[in-house]
């Protein structure tokens, strides 16, 4: 599909799939983001309550450090916060809402740039420059910076926090498929489908497109953690996610005021969930880079 | 060498200029400037004499020709909640911020090249492994995050150091520091540390990546040939080669480390510019946020500026005169 073309007898997916396999540390952060995302997919099946569900919630049973019993016979293993919900369950609703914010704003900074760089690499000229230019500003920038910028122009809200993470990932795909697009642009086989005459949309779509996307998808990967690590400081710093909508990062702050008294479980635990969904996140795209990059073979 | 200076300034200058731009176009034209500009407690005849005396009635053009006007004068609006110049009060916060990201520097180089060496001279050893596989930590561990781990270990359960604040000050050169202090010292050690922790590992990696490759050069061996010993070889001849990207990197992340900043400093309350723009972001306190913006290119400007300098004089294959811009 995506792989290198070269001509090879075994599939280039499954040589990709051995090759990432090879690597147990890789696998191992493979797991882990699959039971990750198994949590946030099935929070609502598995989770001991609905912590958002006040019914369910007993400000009696506020504060209680990890592995109190409930009056109602359950335990709560990993404590609960300030309202008596299950820090457990809010995790997983919290890891659903993480990771949904950090995939969207991801894939639409990806799409928005891939057109952005194929159109500077196929196009050239005033475009290729303007458009790089504005790349090379926005990168000089820390992500941070801008995000905090953005949101302090546009206001809060789930819509704008993804609308700032688009705005600061952009610039990183547009870079990258840029590069990568001037190199296979140079090509034989690009020269073969300009020569048969081919509209400019299939060569760029069918011909130019698919033979960038290695190095895309593992810019992707990347880019999902940093989306999430990013979102969940904006939450953090109470400018981003709502409170409707508590991510891991709205989570920890909840649990900062209570840290002082020593009640560390409110931010403790929410943060290894995080760094967890972030690790596996970055071993899986540290492999991907090695087995999709064709020069690295050893 | 000064004619590449004045040429950089004047192009730091139309970068600037291109960024109030966009600043105006952000805060002013993107936003309600009425909301932006007048405080929300004003009633009704204040709110329209305020909106005729700023000019908000007028064309855009000549809006942005004002607002660029009280930046040639240094005017960058008064604080709402302070009721004092923004520029003020981001130029008063400002030392604590620049004293907080230099020490996370510091430790960083201090810690990352050496390890950084040790890891690439020794690739397969245990520590080298460890190092490596810290370093992807570093990486992936949330700032504000550590931080508050950082305060629940020294802080609340061994109680070594306070958890927020800047500590006692003195004054060297006019400027209010705190590493002078045993107090100041105390309350600069976690929020710089925790501060350092991302460049820590980006410096390992790269000092690693850096001492891997040049170990294999030609020149290396040739050292050794010579009969120098090791240290010098690793001393001078390695390291003076992997310093030119390190030193780039460290430069421009110079300037990262003051945007990210914010984080720590709303973590440990520290009084830096960054906890300022958190709160001002709070309190919609805009005109402290477009100075904070403009102060914050301006120092990007000329760190980029110092980088290319520096670069020039460690890699004399570079001649910053003969550059095409």
């Amino acid at each position: 599909m995506s792989a290198p073309g070269e001509a090879r007898v075994e599939s280039p997916l499954r040589r990709i799939a051995a090759d990432f396999l090879a690597n147990p540390v890789a696998v191992f952060g493979l797991t882990l983001l699959a039971v990750i995302v198994f949590l946030a997919l099935f929070a609502p099946l598995i989770s001991p309550q609905n912590p958002y569900d006040l019914a369910q919630l007993d400000v009696m049973d506020s504060r209680l450090p990890p592995g109190a019993q409930s009056p109602t016979g359950g335990t709560y293993w990993l404590g609960t916060d300030d309202q008596g919900r299950d820090m457990l369950s809010a995790i997983f609703y919290g890891l659903r809402i993480s990771l949904a914010v950090g995939i969207a704003a991801t894939v639409l900074a990806l799409l928005i740039g891939l057109a952005m760089g194929l159109t500077a690499a196929y196009v050239g000229g005033r475009v290729e420059a303007l458009i790089m230019r504005i790349v090379d500003i926005q990168l000089s920038f820390p992500a941070i910076l801008i995000a905090l910028i953005l949101i302090a122009v546009l206001g809060q809200g789930t819509g704008k926090v993804i609308a700032a993470l688009v705005t600061v990932q952009w610039a990183y795909y547009a870079r990258t498929v840029r590069s990568a697009a001037l190199v296979e642009k140079r090509k034989e086989y690009m020269e073969a489908a300009r020569c048969v005459a081919l509209p400019p949309s299939r060569i760029v779509f069918r011909h130019l497109l698919p033979n960038c996307m290695p190095p895309m998808i593992v810019v992707a990967t990347v880019q999902v953690a940093a989306a999430i690590a990013l979102e969940a400081t904006l939450s953090f710093l109470g400018l981003g996610l709502p409170i409707t909508e508590p991510s891991l990062g709205l989570l920890i702050a909840n649990g900062y005021q209570y840290l002082l008294s020593g009640k560390y479980w409110i931010s403790f635990f929410p943060g290894i969930a995080l760094l967890c969904t972030i690790v596996s996140i970055n071993l899986v795209a540290d492999q991907l880079r090695d087995v999709l990059n064709p020069r690295l073979q050893r | 060498m000064l004619v590449f200076v004045i040429r950089r300034t004047l192009q730091s200058v139309v970068v600037l200029f291109v960024m109030s731009l966009l600043v105006f176009a952000g805060v002013y034209a993107v936003g309600n400037p009425i909301d932006i500009l007048i405080s929300p407690q004003a009633d009704q005849i204040d709110r329209e004499r305020a909106i005729a005396a700023l000019g908000l009635d007028k064309p855009l053009w000549a809006q942005y020709l004002s607002f660029l006007d009280g930046v040639a004068h240094g005017d960058l609006g008064r604080s709402f909640v302070h009721s004092t110049s923004a520029i003020g009060l981001i130029l008063e916060r400002m030392p604590a911020t620049i004293e907080l990201a230099a020490s996370a520097m510091l430790i960083a180089i201090a810690l990352g090249i050496p390890l950084g060496l040790w890891a690439g001279l020794k690739p397969n050893g245990v520590a080298g492994r460890t190092i490596m596989a810290g370093s992807i930590l570093g990486f992936s561990l949330p700032t504000f995050w550590v931080g508050l781990m950082l305060i629940m270990v020294f802080s609340v359960m061994l109680g070594w150091l306070p958890s927020n604040g800047r500590g006692e000050t003195t004054l060297l050169f006019g400027i209010p520091v705190s590493f002078t202090t045993v107090d100041g010292l105390k309350h600069l050690a976690m929020p710089a540390t925790n501060l350092a922790l991302f460049n820590l590992a980006l410096l390992i990696r790269l000092t690693r990546a850096g001492a891997h490759e040049a170990l294999l050069q030609d020149y290396v061996k040739f050292a050794r040939a010579k009969g120098l010993t090791n240290a010098r070889v690793i001393g001078v001849h390695v390291l003076r080669n992997i310093l030119i990207p390190i030193v780039t990197v460290i430069g421009l992340q110079f300037g990262s480390l003051i945007g990210f900043a914010i984080v720590t400093e709303s973590v440990f309350a520290w009084p830096g510019m960054g906890k300022l723009l958190i709160d001002s972001i709070g309190v919609l306190d805009r005109p402290v946020i477009v100075a904070y913006l403009l102060v914050i290119v301006t120092v990007f400007i000329v760190i980029n500026l110092i980088v290319d300098v520096l670069y020039s004089a460690l890699d004399p294959r570079v001649r910053l005169t003969e550059t095409h811009g």
